[in-house]
């Protein structure tokens, strides 16, 4: 397999998002799925492999009637669409499947036919972490931070920067959650969630999900919309508790992940016209630039602050607002990776020019595991 | 006020949970490469020997990490702090501090503290952690 041998030739997100009382999670996976492949011009026999997380894919395979001789049902978090394009990447090259359907449904917000969520209290997490009062990702996911803080020297006025630079991107944006613009006192003085965490620091709860469709690069030309090119993959996983995490102010998975993606594109830091970096909380785009080399250890919160990434800056990042500011279900990989396709394909809301090159990198659980994807505008 | 979640022991971490009950705060250590760990498994994670033993932790250790929760759980009355301390041995784990005030001026990151053991069950007493009161 050479960078650009595989593309991407469907993306679509879900009709609706946000708040959709009116659609089970399952529903949802199939709302975008049905979008994709109109958006491919491809039939339901056209697709011979299924990805999916949240749901297994037998239950989306048989809900739309596809028959698959590709399954891969990965689940590790909201970066698990990552790691699905990667391994259908590999599928398609090794001849196992043609056509690959990777879906995401969620109804995180309004909670139809969503499964309970739980920490069993025989696992480890369930022993050794559930019983110190933790609630989701706001009480887990946050813990790093003032170690991070305290050993740069970054401030909480930077960290606020984060959400206040994503908010001008989804004032651009219609369908994003959140348009109305923020300042730094704003997010300073909205509640207190997990202190040092505020809730403009915290991601959106909503509902909605994104699916896209692969194929290999010698037949994305026959298809209506300009291909993105899948350039480079990479992909990796820690600690399913955030206690246990090596390092409090840089993620392994991060660096795992971004360093395969990398070099397995050929593509230099220098090359990349546009990023987007998973955002459940305030402080991932900063360890995110920082674990993937964008930036020195330390200085990712200055670098954002510096307006750097904002519209008008010279690196474009989280240009949908983000889950901060966009749409967050649960797992919002599939929401950078559908923004990413229409940057490069040169259709989203908030257009950087001339997208030659761009990173998607996602996180799942709680700094738990990574995946990185390098697209492209053409094959090499 | 519904209880907060215990966990269920299983064998892998019984050692651990016994003796919690008996006011020890037990890890792992690897013969072949010394290696202290947390959380237990009857095998070193560094160079997967199974020639491993249970060690008693001195109790000491520092803050590392924290957040102080707002929000209302069942077991706990907010504010309260979730943390992440560093052992004396080397092994960090997830706790409460406890017996301080729950705000970011009484929770320094790396004062000392020291392990104090919280019954909650006839076989669960949970490891919390407060500020230090005998020196290192």
């Amino acid at each position: 397999m050479k960078p650009g041998d595989i593309a991407i030739v469907g993306a679509a997100e879900t009709t609706e998002l946000g708040v959709i009382p009116g659609m089970s999670q399952i529903q949802l996976h199939a709302d975008c799925a049905l979008n994709a492949m109109r958006d491919a011009g491809l039939k339901l026999s056209d697709i011979d492999g299924i990805a999916c997380a949240g749901e297994v894919p037998t239950n989306v395979a048989h809900y739309l009637g596809l028959v698959p001789k590709w399954v891969d049902g990965t689940a590790v978090g909201g970066c698990s669409f990552m790691l699905h394009v990667r391994h259908a990447t590999a599928a398609i090259s090794a001849g196992l499947c043609k056509t690959v359907l990777i879906t995401h449904g969620e109804s995180g917000k309004s909670r139809i036919g969503s499964l309970p969520r739980s920490i069993p209290p025989a696992t480890l997490q369930g022993q050794f972490e559930a019983p110190f009062g933790v609630m989701g990702p706001p009480t887990m996911f946050t813990i790093p931070v003032l170690r991070y803080l305290k050993t740069y020297g970054v401030t909480q006025e930077q960290l606020a920067m984060v959400a206040v630079v994503q908010r001008e991107w989804a004032a651009k944006n219609p369908r994003a959650m959140m348009k109305e613009p923020i300042s730094v006192s704003d997010v300073l003085s909205s509640r207190m969630i997990a202190y040092p965490f505020r809730l403009f620091m915290c991601c959106l709860v909503t509902d909605g999900g994104g699916a896209l469709i692969l194929t290999s690069a010698d037949r994305a030309k026959d298809f209506p919309q300009k291909p993105v090119y899948i350039l480079g993959t990479g992909e990796s996983v820690e600690s399913p508790m955030i206690s246990q995490m090596e390092d409090f102010t840089s993620s392994r998975a991060f660096r795992v992940a971004g360093e395969q993606a990398f070099e397995s594109s050929g593509i230099q830091h220098a090359d990349v016209d546009h990023l987007m970096i998973y955002d459940a909380f305030a402080h991932l785009p900063i360890y995110g630039l920082e674990d993937l080399g964008f930036v020195g250890r330390g200085e990712g919160a200055a670098f954002i602050a510096e307006r750097n990434t904002a519209p008008g800056g010279k690196l474009p990042l989280n240009t949908n607002g983000g889950g901060l500011s966009y749409t967050h279900t649960g797992m919002y990989g599939m929401f950078a990776l559908q923004e990413t396709v229409r940057q490069v394909r040169g259709t989203a809301p908030a257009q950087v020019k001339d997208v030659q090159v761009a990173v998607c990198h996602g996180v799942g659980g709680m700094f738990s595991a990574s995946g990185t994807i390098v697209m492209a505008d053409r094959r090499n | 006020m519904t209880e907060r979640p215990l966990p269920a022991i299983t064998p892998e971490t019984r050692h651990f949970w016994e003796g919690a009950c008996s006011g020890e705060l037990r890890l792992q250590k690897c013969t072949a490469c010394a290696h202290v760990y947390f959380p237990p498994r009857p095998f070193c994670p560094k160079c997967a020997s199974r020639d491993v033993s249970v060690v008693r932790a001195s109790g000491r250790a520092s803050l590392y990490s924290y957040v102080i929760h707002h929000r209302a759980v069942p077991g706990f009355t907010p504010p309260y702090s979730i943390a992440v301390v560093q052992l004396e041995e080397g092994p960090r784990m997830m706790t409460n501090i406890v017996e301080v005030a729950q705000t970011p001026e009484a929770l320094q990151l790396d004062m000392p503290l020291e392990v104090v053991f919280e019954p909650m069950s006839e076989e669960i007493s949970l490891p919390l952690f407060r500020p230090a009161r005998t020196a290192a």
